[in-house]
């Protein structure tokens, strides 16, 4: 059963850290399903989702007196992607660009231009409510190299700072923006291929300023 | 403000940063009137990160979560003693 409890995340943190289980039950309660979303994103599997989900709150529990932050969400959130890419490196066999590695692409000089720019078949609200379409967005963001998409699950979808999902990957700011454009840009190329709108289609007009 | 700078300042300007000054908002806003294209590219990403944004895609099973606070009752009990709710059970 889940109480509800409307305290502020920081108080019932605080209330945890006296020992209130109850208070870090809502604090579970409160998290739990984006956890587990975040964690399916990042790893694409049910079963790591569930493992990523116990593990971040098993931390929790350990670290409960360490958090010095100012937001509960960021840090819970970040120890969430901390495990989920922990998954990500166990599962790699093969050596190739770590998410944390910067390459030429982490520059603004080489920036996917945008081809296909109509409009959306249907306002975005009425889309999402297809289950095609439900399928076709996450489709589209497996597709992403996890460089790309690690940035974009924490700040568009999880909605962490641009300084949070940094500091969540270990990355600099810079490249957290630049690689949340280069995401942004190839998931707009793939969906609007799919769901806009082809009588709508323009083309672009580099002549003018 | 071309296109090209249009693309390379879209996040800031999506996201209303302060990291565009006022009269690059205004270069921004002057080249979208001007130029469909680059308006249906901003609407495009907006909408973008609202489909993402919707529902609940991956709903959280419910025999995982009973047994994930079962295992959380069961730590928490380890290291801070019994906690008042694991009394519920």
């Amino acid at each position: 059963m889940e109480v509800v409890d409307s305290s502020t995340d920081e108080a019932l943190l605080a209330r945890a850290r006296e020992g209130q289980f109850a208070a870090f039950q809502s604090l579970v309660d409160r998290y739990q399903r984006r956890v587990y979303g975040l964690a399916w994103r990042i790893t694409r599997h049910a079963a790591d989702a569930e493992d990523v989900t116990q593990q971040t709150f098993l931390s929790l529990i350990e670290n409960l007196t360490a958090f010095r932050g100012v937001s509960a969400a960021g840090w819970i959130l970040r120890i969430a992607t901390n495990h989920a890419l922990k998954v990500l490196r166990r599962r790699r066999s093969q050596p190739h660009v770590s998410w944390s590695e910067t390459d030429a692409n982490d520059s603004y000089s080489t920036l996917p231009h945008p081809d296909f720019i109509a409009d959306w078949q249907a306002p975005p609200e009425v889309l999402v409510q297809r289950q095609e379409t439900r399928q076709a967005i996450e489709a589209a963001l497996e597709e992403l190299d996890d460089k790309y998409r690690v940035v974009f699950i924490l700040r568009d979808i999880e909605e962490l700072s641009v300084r949070e999902t940094a500091e969540a990957l270990d990355i600099s700011e810079a490249n957290v923006k630049v690689r949340l454009l280069r995401a942004r840009l190839m998931l707009r190329e793939r969906l609007v291929r799919e769901f806009g709108d082809e009588a709508t289609r323009v083309f672009p007009d580099h002549r003018h300023d | 403000m071309t296109c090209e700078e249009l693309l390379q300042a879209l996040n800031e300007y999506v996201d209303g940063t302060l990291d565009l000054s006022a009269a690059e908002c205004q270069q921004f806003a002057q080249h979208l009137a001007g130029c469909n294209p680059c308006q249906l590219v901003v609407d495009n990403i907006r909408g973008t990160i609202q489909l993402f944004r919707a529902g609940e895609p991956f709903p959280l099973p419910v025999e995982f979560q009973q047994r994930l606070q079962l295992n959380l009752q069961q730590r928490w009990a380890e290291k801070f003693g019994v906690g008042e709710s694991a009394e519920v059970r």
